[in-house]
């Protein structure tokens, strides 16, 4: 699937952005009018313990906005990450919120109630000053969609502009169905760390086009990585929601493809690395089938 | 990392609660409640250390006009005086509607 170029103007003024809202607007954009109810919002003031004791003040929620509603009148949960908090970054109160949600979720569809899942996924992976922690709740994020999809799909979404990295761009490729934007970028290590490491042979992270035709929305959605492109548009992200719901359980998830990954790995010559074009086509999008 | 407190008097109770901001750079978050008593309550939690003076002339300044039985819990991440000024402005408004 791919999106219609924004070449009509009227159009493009008329959309409302995605990216440019907060986590609570972007929740309260995706579920069902007036049905938005948040969970743990910043009046419970469950802050991270740690970020004080280095001397950066903690936000009263987090970072991360947990909302019950619905979805074309079904019972959804939404959670979603805050990027302009600490670069979306997962500590242990953040992260614990969402793996405690979707474990809640679980439970409701073992008893029978299914309820849909969806993660709004705006983060550079975990939170350095509580290491430990939050790559242990990032693991049992990991875990809670593991266990949730075997009975509903889970969706999660990358509008921009942070991306989403480290370990939870892990989560995002166990989420059944992953919506991008041509803003998103998806990555294990993002452009800025390769280059600390590797060195600027490696990668020039100050070239945006270069990063972007590597790691961007439009890159991962041509090779299979991502399941849909969309403008960035609320209206339009809400409805690619409710369509990936529409479409049912994968009749296999994009993680448990082993083989298939395998022969795409291996089909990558490492001394003559292909470009984005070139891979697009060695891969031709054979996952989206 | 600084904590600032301040005490305002109050003519009314306010309706509700309301959040506002992002404790981002240059930006800051306003949780502002219903006060248990007659008067206004303000706490201050600064990623920026030294700008009491600033921080009380801003405050002074936005309880002239705002009367309320408010607690405010304000979370700053170095946001200059006028963006302090219109995130309270916004969660007064914000009460208003």
């Amino acid at each position: 699937m791919s999106a219609a170029p924004a070449r009509d103007y009227r159009r493009f003024l008329a959309r409302s952005s995605f990216i440019e809202i907060s986590a609570r607007e972007r929740a309260r954009a995706i579920l069902d009018d007036g049905s938005f109810r948040e969970l743990l919002g910043p009046f419970d003031r469950l802050k991270s313990p740690w970020l004080p004791l280095q001397g950066i003040v903690a936000q009263a929620d987090d970072g991360v906005v947990l909302a019950r509603g619905t979805l074309d009148g079904k019972p959804a949960l939404v959670a979603a990450i805050e990027s302009v908090y600490q670069g979306g970054s997962m500590g242990e109160v953040s992260g614990a919120k969402i793996a405690g949600a979707l474990e809640l979720a679980l439970r409701d569809c073992e008893q029978g109630r299914p309820i849909l899942p969806v993660l709004l996924l705006e983060t550079g992976g975990v939170r350095l000053q509580e290491a430990n922690l939050g790559l242990a709740v990032i693991a049992e994020i990991h875990a809670a969609i593991v266990a949730l999809r075997r009975h509903v799909p889970v969706v999660g979404v990358i509008a921009g502009m942070v991306g989403c990295f480290g370990g939870m761009s892990l989560a995002a490729a166990l989420c059944s169905r992953l919506i991008v934007t041509r803003q998103a970028r998806l990555g294990m290590n993002g452009p800025e760390v390769i280059e600390q490491e590797a060195g600027i042979g490696e990668i020039d992270a100050s070239d945006r086009a270069l990063i972007w035709s590597l790691i961007g929305g439009e890159q991962r959605d041509a090779t299979g990585l991502a399941d849909d492109l969309q403008e960035d548009d609320a209206a339009a992200i809400a409805a690619a929601v409710r369509a990936a719901f529409a479409q049912g359980l994968p009749q296999q998830e994009r993680s448990a493809q082993v083989e298939l990954y395998l022969k795409r790995l291996a089909a990558i010559d490492p001394q003559q690395p292909p470009d984005a074009l070139a891979l697009r086509t060695l891969w031709n999008g054979a996952a989206k089938a | 990392m600084e904590k600032i407190e301040l005490d305002y008097p109050a003519r009314h109770v306010v309706p509700r609660r309301v959040h506002v901001g992002v404790v981002g750079s240059g930006d800051l978050e306003v949780l502002l409640e219903p006060s248990p008593d007659q008067r206004a309550h303000v706490l201050v939690n600064t990623s920026v250390d030294g700008f009491g003076v600033v921080w009380k002339s801003v405050l002074d300044r936005f309880f002239q006009r705002f009367e309320g039985a408010a607690s405010i819990e304000i979370n700053d991440f170095g946001a200059t005086p006028g963006t302090v000024m219109l995130r309270l402005e916004q969660a007064a408004e914000a009460l208003r509607t």
